[in-house]
């Protein structure tokens, strides 16, 4: 009764999320279904680097590059054979072999089994490199996991036999749907969610707040911080797979500045550290992007719209500099406020940190 | 991730031998020696830049001496990284106060407390009865701290939002909530008037006999020290120039000259 009672506002969300989800899809309206599942994909990067960088204090700009490899990744596993040998002549012979179509039912399985595939390979390199950059701290840490982002560029660019080069990497399996995008945006916020509530979560805002202070009280740093550089991977590579998916073709260029800057601007306007303050800056700047790109075309300005972008994240930084929402959170609870407030969850398991 | 050392009971609590800092020619600390008596209250004074912080920072592990030997519980942790000497049972707390300021008051020592009370990551992230368990543990006993130190009433609230004197009892709530064996309090009656420091002297005391904690104490206040210590060292230039129970230090002369007659200065 009681973990029943608990779950409700969650269920509620969820259930009139999907039923959102259902009628956008049955409603034929093509453009908007791929602007939901362009926002999905956001939702996860930026919880990725909400993660990394927002519950830490450690900022990585290379999430990017993570993404990459789990779109490349996830890509190449479920090209069909005979594209794969035409496409990809030179692909190392143990590759050469792999396809994973298989479906149960309805279910794309080898979908999410590239997914989890490309997650676990990136979440293997984030683990490496991390071990190494997650000793440097504050800037050294950006200019570092920048240095990240470029070589993983150099290498999509070099990587010939296996990425095409700088060639377009097209006919890629358009396994992407609103359910799946969505799907994994849910899981996403909830890792978030639970990391942060958890004492992992305690450990990692603890050594951002104070580094001495966490030492002195037995947290060694690189620990918490490894585990949200790690889980951030691990979502920017499933956002990589699902974006891989969504747009079927795709060159190295698109994993670069551009989609850092638009991510980490997501981050900030929703509040770093901040859950729930993550999906609403993504859909803030989504929708100002999206605003700005008509107005981009009836006015034949083009680059208005990334300049006018900058111009808000810089007015963000300057008058709101901790976010919509800070570290804070907005809890199901309070937003499904039907209930009782005798009702409030309290206890172990409690949403908001007491 | 590392094990705390095996307490061998047999072996002194700490032991320091020859332990000297150097921070590009000047001596911070020179040639300190400490052999801890279990269960006491020991008192470091000293004038300003004699050294006290400096000590407290290599025995906590957060910097590494140039020479030197510290020895807990028979374990070697010259050169123990802070995290691990934090596990083994040393806390402390800080001159200037480093609370984590965005975290609630009960979160700063909930984070403390579960260092005693691991729990898995995939425990946490799927939020099973285990870890629901564990974080109900974690909560209570953070609580109870809380209200050990008086602070019950002010949990919810950000650490940095709290009065100057919750603050100065929140940081010595963290500490105690790690359950160290040893707890190096650094000036913790600095900015507190009379009676506030009178108040401390006895929490003091209570945590020692409730906690059966060994107390290393950093104070300018000397009344405070003279009261409240067993033995009491005294510090000059990174020297040790004095060393016994109260009245043997407050009748030598070096002393006097070196700090007392300093400090009625300030
Ligand atoms: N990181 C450092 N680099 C260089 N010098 C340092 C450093 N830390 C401390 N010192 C110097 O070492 C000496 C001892 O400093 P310490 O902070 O230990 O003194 P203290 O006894 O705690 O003084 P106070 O009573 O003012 O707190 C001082 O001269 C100080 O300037
Ligand atoms: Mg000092």
């Amino acid at each position: 009764m009681r973990v029943l009672q608990m779950a409700r506002p969650t269920l509620i969300v969820l259930l009139a999320a999907s039923a959102a989800l259902a009628l956008l899809q049955l409603s034929g309206l093509a453009f908007w279904q791929g602007l939901a599942i362009n926002f999905a994909i956001f939702v996860i990067l930026v919880q990725a680097l909400n993660l990394a960088s927002g519950f830490t204090g450690v900022f990585s700009l290379g999430h990017i590059g993570f993404m990459a490899i789990g779109a490349y990744t996830s890509a190449i596993l479920t090209l069909p054979l005979a594209t794969k040998a035409e496409y990809l002549p030179n692909l190392p012979v143990w590759l050469e072999g792999v396809h994973l179509d298989m479906t149960v039912g309805p279910v794309p399985v080898g979908f999410v089994a590239a997914t989890l595939i490309a997650g676990a390979l990136v979440m293997v390199i984030a683990g490496l490199v991390g071990a190494v950059l997650m000793r440097l701290s504050g800037h050294f840490v950006a200019v570092a996991t920048l240095g990240f982002l470029v070589i993983v560029r150099v290498v999509l660019f070099n990587a010939d036999d296996i990425t095409r080069g700088s060639r377009t990497f097209s006919n890629v399996a358009p396994y992407t749907n609103l359910w799946w995008a969505w799907g994994w945006a849910a899981i996403a916020i909830y890792m978030a969610w639970r990391l942060k509530f958890s004492g992992y979560g305690r450990a990692m805002f603890a050594q951002k707040g104070d580094r001495w202070a966490a030492r002195s009280i037995g947290i060694s740093i690189l620990r918490p911080r490894l585990v949200a550089f790690v889980a951030g991977a691990f979502l920017s590579a499933v956002a990589g797979s699902l974006y891989a998916h969504f747009i079927t073709s795709f060159s190295p260029t698109v994993f670069y500045f551009d989609l850092t800057f638009r991510v980490i601007t997501m981050l900030v306007v929703g509040g770093m550290g901040s859950v729930s303050g993550a999906v609403i800056g993504t859909a803030i700047v989504l929708a100002l992007a999206e605003a700005l790109r008509r107005i981009e075309g009836a006015t034949l300005l083009y680059g208005l719209g990334g300049i006018l972008l900058a111009v808000f994240f810089i007015a963000v930084i300057i008058f709101r500099p901790s976010g919509i929402l800070g570290q804070r959170e907005i809890d199901l609870e309070q937003l499904v406020a039907w209930r009782p407030r005798r009702g409030r969850r309290r206890g172990p398991g409690s949403a908001t940190p007491d | 991730m590392t094990v705390a050392p095996v307490v061998d009971v047999g072996s002194p609590m700490l032991e320091i031998d020859g332990l000297t800092k150097r921070y590009s020619g000047l001596v911070a600390l020179s040639n300190y020696a400490l052999d801890l008596r279990p269960g006491s209250i020991h008192g470091v004074i000293g004038p300003n830049g004699a050294g006290k912080t400096t000590l407290f920072n290599l025995l906590s592990g957060m910097v590494r001496p140039t020479s030197g030997t510290i020895r807990l519980f028979g374990v070697d942790m010259t050169n123990s990284p802070a995290h691990d000497v934090a596990r083994a049972g040393v806390a402390r707390t800080f001159q200037n106060i480093r609370l984590f300021g965005d975290m609630s008051a009960l979160d700063n020592v909930k984070v403390a407390v579960q260092q005693r009370l691991p729990i898995g990551l995939a425990q946490s992230l799927l939020s099973t009865p285990a870890f629901r368990r564990r974080e109900h543990e974690i909560t209570e006993r953070a609580r109870e701290t809380l209200e050990r130190l008086g602070l019950a009433a002010v949990a919810s609230r950000p650490a940095s939002s709290l009065p100057y004197g919750d603050q100065r009892r929140l940081e010595i709530a963290r500490a105690v909530a790690t359950e160290p064996k040893i707890l190096l309090l650094d000036e913790p009656n600095a900015g507190m008037n009379p009676t506030e420091t009178a108040d401390l002297l006895d929490l003091i005391r209570r945590l020692r006999d409730d906690l059966d904690l060994t107390i290393i104490l950093v104070a300018h206040d000397i009344p405070l020290v003279m009261n409240l210590c067993d033995r009491i060292q005294v510090l000059n230039y990174g020297e040790l120039i004095a060393d016994g129970d109260p009245a043997m230090v407050r009748n030598n002369p070096d002393v006097i000259t070196a700090y007392l007659g300093q400090a009625s200065h300030a």
